[in-house]
């Protein structure tokens, strides 16, 4: 692993200037506490080590193709589903649910957060039920839910955006409730509107909160439909995988993994991205 | 003359005015807009506590339009209670008094208290509904010294340049009344000595009425016209600072104003007052 030294530090120009020519750089180099500069493409180390060692492992016979597939084998799965359509088909069902889900699961959970963190009426009303909500584990509403909505889409729409709303509310509330207490004053004495009040500090304050609670939500929203499509689908990617149970077909298994993988991972990729635009007024060590 | 911003209500300031209910902070009589110019700040018996302490035990003040004025105390005299209560501040206190402010109302606190998330010139235009605002702001920040630094994050700024932002953020409003609570209090010593000059210049420009609290006798020489002394929420002492004392060819002058100021103060005028 070619790792940069935890000590560094930029190299230093030669002196211009003559009279300084032969000065050596002898700055004592102080420990830096901080994780470092930030480097691009970092966050693919991990993944493509991982990947490294299963190919090592599979190509060296080390592991049984029936306990866990070959790399290549899944690649040629992967293409031959890809060709007969149904990769992309089950895909596009499993992103929708999950899509619709973390869309209303958002909507929700920073509404609720909003009427729960500028009102105290507002949070008497929400915040208890919502912690409710968040000590009974969100799947074991699924029974209730299929008695109620049925088994079709409205019901893993529903499950999933019951998941996402929880972690998207508590950390939004949190970082509502965290807005600094002199900037209320501030806006006293500048005299903002309510309205502005809440679209200047209010809305900027409690957005990294907010983005936390996303990541935590995205994640949560490929758990759920995991759960949805395996327990009682008959399409999407967890579908594919659980008929590829019955018929002993580990390729495919573990192509539905590296699918829920690689979708987990490009999805967390974007919203840090997201992320780090629009909280680039933020000073911290994540850099 | 304008009543309280923000949420006091008015009671009638009649001998009933019990010192413990909840937020009477009076305001002008009957809301009737008095007949002298606006831009004077009127203070009659101001009382306030916290819980059975009396922070601020009947204070009257006075401040004429676009005078200067120090509020001199030390740590604990209730000069920021009474700064808070002119702003309006002062939600949830229980107090009792007569306060008359200017409409147009201007607050600078120690912290530069500027948004994290928004810039300079967005810090700058906060509040401000006029369709000139953008223009006005960098108009405010040029005065300032700061023109080219609009679109910088307030984080990127010095703490000597985010206290010149946030003078600029209650300049651009053209307050007829500027407070300042300990505004330099958190700066070294040379850009305090600065942010002086600067202050100067800007209020001569603007012709606000000034209220400034700070424990430091010189920077209430070195600024103010009037130096009111604050101690145990009750006025000790007013002196007039003439041009001729704040001028450095009355060395003596000035220094006997300073033995003056700090004997009303309680320190003992042969010590030299560590910064």
């Amino acid at each position: 692993m070619s790792a940069a030294p935890v000590l560094e530090r930029p190299a230093v120009e030669p002196h211009e200037d003559p009279a300084l020519a032969g000065c050596e750089d002898v700055r004592p180099t102080g420990r830096r506490l901080g994780p470092g500069r930030r480097r691009r493409l970092a966050w693919l180390l991990g993944p493509s080590a991982l990947l490294a060692l299963w190919t090592i492992s599979s190509a060296t016979g080390l592991l049984d193709p029936r306990i866990l597939s070959e790399p290549w084998t899944v690649l040629a799965t992967a293409g031959e589903l890809i060709a007969d359509g149904r990769l992309q088909e089950n895909l596009a069902i499993s992103a929708q649910r999950a899509g619709l889900g973390l869309f209303f699961g958002i909507v929700v959970g920073a509404l609720l957060a909003l009427l729960s963190g500028l009102s105290r009426v507002g949070e008497a009303l929400i915040d208890g039920p919502v912690q409710i909500k968040r000590a009974i584990p969100g799947l074991a509403l699924i029974p209730l839910l299929i008695l109620w909505f049925g088994i079709d889409e409205t019901m893993k729409v529903l499950t999933i955006t019951l998941g996402v709303f929880v972690p998207i509310y508590l950390q939004t509330h949190a970082g509502l409730r965290g807005i600094d207490l002199r900037y209320v004053e501030l806006a006293q004495t500048v005299g903002l509107s309510r309205a502005a009040f809440i679209r200047k500090v209010v809305l900027p304050g409690a957005l990294p909160g907010f983005f936390l609670g996303l990541r935590f939500a995205v994640t949560g929203a490929w758990v759920s439909l995991v759960v949805v499509e395996q327990i009682n689908a008959t399409s999407g990617i967890g579908y594919m995988m659980e008929l590829a149970r019955t018929y002993g077909q580990t390729n495919i298994i573990v192509l539905g993994l590296a699918v829920y993988g690689i979708l987990g991972l490009v999805s967390d990729g974007a919203v840090r991205f997201f992320e780090r635009k629009a909280l680039s007024w933020q000073r911290t060590l994540a850099g | 003359m304008a009543a309280h911003p923000g949420g006091l209500t008015a009671t009638a300031p009649s001998g009933t005015a019990a010192p413990d209910v909840v937020n009477p902070a009076v305001v002008n009589p009957a809301g009737k807009p008095s007949s002298g110019v606006g831009g004077a700040v009127s203070v009659r018996e101001l009382i306030r506590s916290f819980g059975p302490k009396g922070v601020l035990n009947g204070v009257d003040l006075d401040i004429a339009p676009g005078e200067f004025v120090a509020l001199l105390g030390p740590s604990g005299c209730g000069k920021s209670t009474l700064l808070r209560a002119l702003a309006g501040l002062d939600h949830d206190v229980h107090g009792s008094g007569i306060i008359n402010v200017p409409e147009r109302v201007s607050v600078v606190f120690q912290d530069s208290r500027l948004l994290p998330w928004d810039t300079v010139l967005g810090n700058v235009t906060l509040g401000l509904r006029e369709h000139d605002a953008e223009t006005r702001a960098r108009k405010a920040l040029t005065e300032v010294g700061l023109a080219g630094r609009e679109k910088s994050w307030p984080h990127e700024l010095s703490g000597g340049e985010q206290q010149r932002v946030a003078l600029a953020r209650s300049l651009v409003r053209e307050p007829q009344l500027l407070l300042a609570d300990e505004p330099f209090g958190a700066l070294d010593a040379l850009t305090r000595i600065k942010m002086h000059g600067l202050l100067r210049e800007l209020v001569a420009a603007h012709r606000p009425a000034v209220l400034l609290v700070t424990h430091d006798v010189d920077e209430a020489i070195a600024l103010a016209d009037r130096i009111v002394v604050l101690d145990s929420g009750r006025v000790a002492a007013i002196r007039t600072v003439s041009p001729q004392i704040r001028s450095s060819a009355n060395a003596a002058g000035h220094e006997a104003l300073r033995r003056d100021l700090l004997t009303a103060l309680g320190v003992e005028p042969g010590v030299s007052p560590g910064g």
